[in-house]
């Protein structure tokens, strides 16, 4: 009677970055469930060692091409904090108008391209098109604002070329900033029709049991929403700096998955992602971004992954209000950076990734080369959340034929926005076999 | 099994286009998505029938077009990148991953002797490739963009020139001519910054001169580079140190003959390569 079955997704699609997902089950309830990650691994975190630090923004940020900028930020602050420099406000406005601009970007390439076509019923936001072109092109304006600030301010969309440790290579003057005000004035009227839409979407009913709420851990910082400055704080009490990262969290390697798990000493699971900023730091948005949430009835704490894409849709809101904020107190700075010089020490570094926190580690010798790096992705830091939800939401979805019991699977995946390829890159692996084949 | 492609002639209806991912960090297939204004054009104009970043419904091959992101490292990908060859018309490889390795091609300038050394901790491992080597190694490929990232301008046009059956405009001279048609000044000659301008490929518009920093090679090396006389420049005149020197050959396109020769020369032999 209880006869195992299984969902087998051998290549998640609209994810960045190469998974699977494999679940066991039957009448009785879940067997297992895993997340493989198949993507192969880069190894940076063992070439870096011997590199200069200051390459370290160029190189951590082809860890990743939907957030490069995250991997700056997290390198440049670390490195900071190692050379104890500090930077004048100036700077890290500019470094906070950039970082918006990611968020902006990515946050819309999944609200619009990778997960709103679940909840619409097609296999991709191009065949989403045919049926509703004005909610695509909408979306695509959008996230073109948003590389519109990345490219101005860094050069280009991917891997941009502008940020290094200190500051920036070049401040853009006042008057260049003037155009991108226009765009994002407008594409901000967009954004507050995406929240609309977003929270007009029907939600598979999804909340976890009081005994397995979850941790939410982001950043948490008394003037700001936070994206690169504040301590780490959860929902559980949790607040420390940095530099205590490695006391609380641990990464565990899992035979079927390329990438660590990470979890908090002694509790387990957490929850990283514009879920946990927005529960943690709900009273920090712009009185705009509240009064949108207030309008479409969206609470201050959201505790179903499956209206992320809504709390992702009031960041980009966040965002572009930020973004206009800054530019209009904006005055160039004196100088673009501060000047970097080496001296041997440990840096720490955490931001907030538009997937989540970001943290880096790095040790530099007295002439500047790196000793050793750490790096953990916000999407090793979710892969046991994930895992998780699948196990507690099945049974609350198995009359669902097998095809829509899949797709619901992948759909909840899609709600953390999984960066594979950057979760993937990190493992402290300084190893490989010798080769089998004659390349 | 594989069936034979179709050559474009014979093309029925619209062309078929299949975007592929090796050891990569997505960011050259993200530029396609990156084309906000041409996107859903595109995809008036071809069937995008593979593009697993994208759209979860993959259609089987063969294909018009193949767009190649990432290197190979696993003997996974040795064997599926020649099916994907014996798949498609045309084989195009999209950036410094596909084209020369890759950042992660640094795995292959190190010492074996750590290897050995080294402990087993993660058998599961075992199956990655001792090199990260551009997809040319293994298949013939039809055309290389380079790039880390590409030039998503560049990219339109190279997917424009092969559905109109003529060679891709794209320009295989130095960075230095696209400061000149940018107008910047010359970071090198104005403020002693060393630049890898002279050697390398255009493709970026220039954009770290644009904003005031040397160029660091992303776009791996243009036609003909004259890499010895560069790298004795920035050691004998700008007073830049010989690791730096190795360091700007060996990042992004490390593996690439010309940079990597370069800078095995420069390793061994001090000044003169």
């Amino acid at each position: 009677m209880a006869k195992n079955k299984t969902i087998k997704v051998d290549y998640l699609a609209r994810v960045e970055g190469e998974g699977a997902l494999y679940v066991r089950y039957d009448d009785a309830g879940v067997h297992e469930v895993k997340l493989k990650i198949f993507e192969p691994p880069r190894f940076f975190e063992g070439f870096m060692r011997g590199r200069d630090f200051r390459e370290a923004p160029d190189i951590t940020a082809r860890i990743c091409g939907i957030c490069p900028i995250a991997y700056q930020m997290s390198s440049v602050h670390a490195m900071e904090d190692a050379l104890h420099l500090k930077l004048p406000p100036e700077l890290h406005a500019l470094r906070r108008l950039i970082y918006c601009g990611e968020w902006i970007e990515s946050h819309t390439l999944h609200i619009y391209m990778l997960h709103a076509p679940d909840f619409l019923g097609y296999p991709s936001a191009v065949a989403m098109a045919k049926d509703h072109p004005a909610i695509v092109q909408d979306g695509l304006r959008i996230k073109k604002a948003g590389n519109a600030i990345v490219s101005l301010l860094g050069g280009r969309e991917v891997h941009p070329i502008n940020v290094r440790v200190g500051g920036f290579y070049r401040a853009p003057r006042a008057v260049e900033l003037k155009p991108l005000r226009e765009e994002l004035l407008h594409a901000r009227d967009m954004a507050m029709n995406t929240v609309r839409w977003a929270a007009s979407l029907l939600f598979p009913k999804f909340e976890r049991e009081q005994s397995q709420q979850y941790e939410f851990v982001s950043l948490s910082h008394e003037d700001e929403y936070p994206m690169s400055r504040g301590q780490i704080a959860s929902t559980r009490g949790l607040s420390i700096p940095a530099s205590a990262y490695d006391n609380h969290f641990r990464e565990e390697h899992i035979e079927y998955s390329s990438a660590l798990h990470s979890t908090l000493i002694e509790r387990g699971a957490y929850f990283v992602g514009p879920m946990a900023r927005y529960n943690i730091n709900y009273a920090l948005l712009s009185p705009l971004v509240r009064q949108l949430a207030d309008e479409v009835g969206f609470p201050p704490f959201c505790a179903n992954p499956f209206q992320s894409i809504v709390v992702r849709s009031l960041e980009v809101l966040y965002a572009f209000d930020e973004a206009i904020r800054i530019i209009d107190g904006y005055r160039k700075p004196d100088a673009a950076h501060v000047t970097a010089e080496p001296r041997a020490g440990t840096g720490y570094g955490a931001t907030e990734a538009p997937r989540g926190l970001l943290y880096h580690r790095y040790q530099i010798d007295d002439s500047g080369k790196i000793v050793d790096a750490k790096i953990v992705a916000p999407t090793s830091q979710n892969q046991k959340t994930i895992e998780d939800d699948l196990r507690l939401m099945l049974p609350k979805f198995m009359h669902l034929p097998e095809k829509q019991l899949q797709a619901q699977c992948e759909q909840a995946i899609r709600n953390y926005d999984p960066c594979i390829s950057c979760s993937t890159h990190f493992l402290r692996l300084k190893l490989e076999q010798a080769p089998r084949t004659g390349v | 099994m594989v069936q034979p492609a179709r050559t474009l002639d014979s093309m029925n209806g619209k062309a078929r286009l299949a975007v592929w991912k090796f050891t990569s960090c997505d960011g050259c297939q993200l530029s396609l998505l990156d084309c906000e204004d041409e996107l859903l054009q595109l995809a008036g104009c071809v069937d995008i029938a593979y593009f697993m970043e994208a759209a979860s419904d993959p259609a089987p091959g063969p294909y018009d077009l193949s767009l190649v992101e990432g290197s190979v490292t696993t003997p996974d990908e040795l064997k599926r990148i020649r099916e994907i060859r014996a798949q498609s018309q045309i084989l195009v490889s999209i950036g410094a991953c596909a084209t020369a390795g890759g950042i992660q091609a640094l795995r292959n300038f190190a010492d074996v002797d750590d290897f050995i050394a080294a402990v087993y901790a993660h058998p599961e491992y075992i199956d990655t490739l001792k090199t990260s080597t551009p997809i040319s190694a293994h298949v013939p490929v039809d055309f290389e963009l380079n790039g880390c990232p590409i030039n998503k301008r560049q990219l339109l046009e190279v997917i424009s020139a092969f559905l109109h059956r003529r060679p891709p405009q794209v320009p295989a001279h130095s960075v230095c001519i696209e400061c000149k048609m940018r107008g910047n000044v010359c970071v090198w000659v104005a403020h002693g910054t060393p630049c890898m301008g002279p050697v390398t490929h255009a493709g970026c518009g220039a954009i770290c001169p644009a904003y005031s920093r040397g160029c660091y090679g992303c776009f791996g090396p243009k036609e003909n580079p004259n890499t010895t006389s560069l790298c004795d420049w920035w050691q004998q005149e700008l007073g830049a140190e010989k690791t730096v020197v190795i360091e700007n050959l060996r990042n992004f396109n490390a593996a690439d003959p010309v940079f990597e020769a370069a800078s095995r020369r420069r390793e061994d032999g001090g000044g003169q390569e």
